[in-house]
């Protein structure tokens, strides 16, 4: 039995990570889940949050993604991201500057779609600061 | 024969159209750069996308209550076809190849007796196929790709696409793009991106025992978030490709260009020169032989 999966994490703007990694713990819509080498293949859609990425068993890497979509096989472990930073680039000050942007639009914003793409935009500013918090 | 001051003016105008093409061409080179690397970036995501959305077809279609985006609306009557164009020219045959492309595309589709309705992005594309399929073009963007792809715009083409595939405006929806292979080639590609094209199953696919996967919230629940995403990212990454193709094409288009005014202006010279030597022998046969009569 193979004691690593192959975890791949991609944006639309490249692909992030691409390693064996002994386990993952990706945050489920409804709620997080772990993958482990032969998980029972499953699709998952996944909320803004933080992917925890573990090696020999302690987190290697923790990454924020700001929703998407994930995809676990027997082998592998795929996340499509929309946006995905990693934890340790993330600056208290960036977050902050971009809740106040996504405030800024919900208070600008006039029709219904308008407005629900800014609650999401704020909604993903907010689980970012919980992330660094 | 053209007088000497005629060729000097010729000389230093195909001096100055040299200058210009080649810094374009340094232009596009640079631009091209990231271009390139932001449509090989942008592959994977899109890939992967392709194949988990494939996997997950593959076990809904056939089953009643599938999603439109998925199993098509049952008829193939109405076709849209979303040209991809740059929004300027000079760039060799990048727009012309594309334009023939959906020409084509729209005489085969004619002749099966579909109507065609097109959606133009890129003011070149527009500009071509306004001469005789003024009457199909439905919608047309342009200034989308000045400062490289925007997944923002791709997403507002799409929602447009999305609305007029719910509103029952057509059946089947075609891109029509050119990929980028490298600088000097680009490969005018037609994906189908409505209904999302079921990936055949092969042999291999179908002898290995189907994985079963479960899913959360719901299979429906994810199709109808990941079907929508997927004809937004298509659409990214076939502006992407463009965006990368069009400064290859761009670049090898000013490249061939700077070398003929290099080749212009080496003829034009010599022929200059030729006539100043003659012109200087004349002026000499003319002093000695009025110097000879004296």
């Amino acid at each position: 039995m193979a004691d690593t999966l192959d975890f791949e994490l991609v944006s639309p703007a490249k692909l992030l990570v691409s390693e064996p990694v002994s386990m993952v713990v990706v945050p489920g819509t409804e709620g997080n889940f772990g993958a482990l080498p032969q998980h029972a293949p499953m699709l998952s859609t996944v909320r803004p949050g933080v992917i925890d990425v573990y090696k020999n068993g302690q987190v290697a890497k923790r990454i924020f993604v700001a929703g998407g979509f994930a995809e676990v096989t027997e082998t592998r472990c795929t996340v499509l991201a929309e946006e995905a930073h990693d934890l340790s680039t993330l600056t208290r000050e960036s977050v902050d500057a971009r809740i106040q942007a996504a405030k800024d639009a919900l208070q600008e914003a006039d029709s219904a779609s308008e407005k629900a793409a800014a609650t999401s935009k704020l909604k993903v500013a907010e689980a970012m600061l919980a992330a660094i918090a | 024969m053209a007088s000497l001051k005629d060729l000097r003016v010729r000389i230093n105008s195909v001096k100055n159209t040299r200058k210009i093409t080649s810094a374009m061409k340094m232009v596009a080179a640079s631009k091209l750069r990231r271009a390139q690397e932001a449509a090989e970036a942008g592959r994977p995501y899109a890939v992967r996308m392709e194949r988990m959305l494939g996997n997950l077809a593959s076990s809904v279609v056939g089953t009643a209550g599938a999603p439109k985006l998925l199993a098509g609306t049952g008829k193939s009557d109405v076709h849209l076809i979303v040209v991809m164009t740059a929004d300027r020219g000079l760039c060799g045959g990048f727009n012309t190849n594309v334009v023939r492309s959906a020409r084509q595309l729209i005489r085969e589709l004619e002749a099966e007796g579909k109507t065609v309705k097109l959606l133009c992005v890129g003011r070149k594309g527009r500009d071509q196929l306004k001469r005789d399929h003024a009457d199909k073009i439905v919608q047309s963007y342009e200034g989308l790709a000045r400062k490289g792809a925007d997944f923002g715009n791709a997403d507002m083409v799409a929602q447009k696409i999305l609305a007029d595939f719910d509103a029952g405006a057509f059946d089947v929806c075609t891109l029509v793009y050119n990929k980028f292979q490298s600088a000097i080639a680009q490969i005018t590609t037609r994906q189908q991106i409505v209904p999302f094209p079921v990936p055949a199953v092969t042999a291999e696919a179908n002898a290995a025992p189907k994985a079963l996967y479960e899913y959360e919230p719901s299979e429906e629940g994810i199709l109808t978030d990941l079907l929508p995403k997927n004809v937004a990212m298509q659409v990214y990454s076939s502006m992407l490709e463009n965006d990368a193709s069009e400064q290859g094409a761009r670049m090898s288009a000013m490249d061939n260009a700077t070398r003929n005014a290099g080749d212009m202006i080496k003829k034009l010279t010599l022929v200059y020169n030729r006539t100043r030597q003659a012109m200087i022998t004349k002026e000499l046969i003319e002093i000695i032989s009025g110097a000879e009569a004296l």
